[in-house]
């Protein structure tokens, strides 16, 4: 799938940000393929909103380097090909909506005001309102109608959704993917509603304490892993059979008699088809031990749970 | 025709779309010839990625159910609907008077449901009687 001729939307190398002695990021190797839905997932804290920021050149690294489809943020190349939504959703409150999206056109050379006006217009919003009357899901929709008008080939979504009631999540998602489709724009989204992601995404980044923990296509990191189930063994502290190659472990608990463990697959093994007893998997070939693929939800939970700051993982 | 996607439904979402083009296939929804909706109008209206919809069009075609023509879409190649799995053919009007002597005997609709699924099982594994175009079946 991937076309090493084509620059990569996101790209960044042993990537560092200080604030006041604090590392936000810290030795990030970040590489996401043009044109790809990615979701940006991580604890508050993990450095989501530094890594969106520096993407879209509202930050300076303070250590190693970003690009934008190869561009250095900043530059007019990189302002142009990217278009960034903040989390707090910065806008002119005493502009009118009408002003907000003259502001777009007069700013960028590619504005398409049929389509921010037809975002603003969805949600009923009228276009004499000033900004600062608005509700704040109404805001969140003019803020991403100054962002989709950019026409840009790369979104830098900070949390887009996090305000919008369900009708409105549903409809800005339909619109997100239809420019995905329709125009092959990358999307990089941050937020904490995994369970939203499962039919969003097509590649994952998850930050944990300003590092890259998990990175790669979403179907690849799902069959990269397995999820056992089965009855705890008595004589084991973390209730998995003796011979159980620990090192594959991401995350397990223990309820009860039951453990529930997410493991890394041996590349090769085939084993996330559901076949109970999971011989590949490194266990002992036990009926009592069911081995699933895991849904992006579970798989994300364990990463994040998962305590020692292990090694990152690229599936590709 | 419309998706609908389940989240909760536990089956792959690619797979509900596979499903759902299959079931319009065989209520006679869609016929030879007409175009499935693209991607970007699938995922405009179910708000799932196209990628998605392309593996779940990708999976029909290599079933032989539908064809992409380049710069057209993608549409149908075969149908699913058999007119003896109709509800008023000689089938259904038979298993229809069966359910009314369930019924008479007193049977709720979970246990017909129970019967009727057991006995599908039964009827459907190991070598069956059927395979092979109805031409070559013998009456019996």
């Amino acid at each position: 799938m991937k076309d090493p001729t084509v620059a990569a939307a996101l790209q960044a190398a042993r990537l560092g940000r200080e604030f006041r002695g604090r590392w936000a990021l810290r030795g990030c190797d970040v590489d996401l393929p043009a044109g790809r839905v990615t979701a940006l997932v991580g604890p508050n804290g993990a450095g989501k909103s530094t890594l969106l920021q520096l993407a879209a050149g509202l930050l300076r690294p303070t250590t190693g380097r970003i690009r934008v489809h190869g561009h250095a943020p900043g530059t007019r190349e990189a302002r142009e090909a990217t278009a960034f939504l903040a989390q707090e959703k910065p806008l002119h409150l005493r502009f009118t909506v009408a002003d907000t999206l003259r502001l777009g056109r007069k700013l960028n050379r590619r504005w398409d005001q049929a389509l921010a006006e037809s975002l603003v217009r969805a949600g009923n919003i009228p276009l004499t309102a000033r900004v600062g009357s608005l509700s704040g899901g109404n805001r969140t929709r003019v803020a991403l109608a100054l962002a989709l008008g950019k026409r840009a080939e790369l979104l830098l979504l900070d949390e887009p959704l996090a305000d919008l009631d369900p009708v409105a999540r549903h409809e800005i998602t339909g619109l997100l993917m239809y420019q995905a489709a329709e125009h092959g724009v990358g999307i990089v989204m941050s937020t904490h509603v995994l369970a939203e992601l499962e039919d969003i995404c097509d590649h994952v980044l998850l930050l944990k304490d300003g590092a890259v923990r998990l990175s790669g296509d979403t179907g690849e990191l799902l069959d990269a892993h397995t999820l056992l189930t089965g009855r705890a063994d008595p004589i084991e502290t973390d209730g998995l059979p003796h011979a159980f190659d620990r090192s594959t472990v991401v995350h397990a608990t223990t309820t009860g008699r039951q453990v529930t463990a997410l493991v890394r697959t041996p590349p090769g093994s085939g084993a996330a088809t559901g076949s109970p007893g999971g011989a590949a998997t490194g266990a002992p070939a036990d009926p009592r031990w069911i081995g699933e693929t895991p849904s992006l939800e579970a798989l994300l939970l364990a990463h994040l749970r998962a305590p020692r700051p292990d090694r990152t993982e690229a599936a590709a | 025709m419309e998706f609908r996607v389940d989240r909760r439904s536990g089956v792959a979402t690619y797979l509900q779309l596979v499903n759902q083009v299959k079931q319009a296939l065989r209520l006679g929804v869609l016929e030879p010839g007409d175009q499935l909706p693209t991607a970007r109008e699938v995922v405009a209206a179910t708000a799932i990625n196209p990628n998605t919809v392309l593996k779940a069009y990708r999976e029909l075609e290599r079933e032989g159910l539908v064809e992409p023509r380049p710069g057209a879409g993608t549409f149908v190649r075969r149908s699913l609907s058999r007119p003896e799995a109709a509800a008023d053919s000689p089938l259904g009007l038979d298993l229809a008077a069966w359910v009314a002597r369930a019924r008479a005997a007193g049977l709720e609709r979970e246990d017909v449901s129970a019967l009727i699924a057991a006995v599908v099982d039964a009827g459907f594994t190991g070598p069956g009687p059927h395979p092979g175009p109805p031409a070559e079946r013998k009456p019996t």
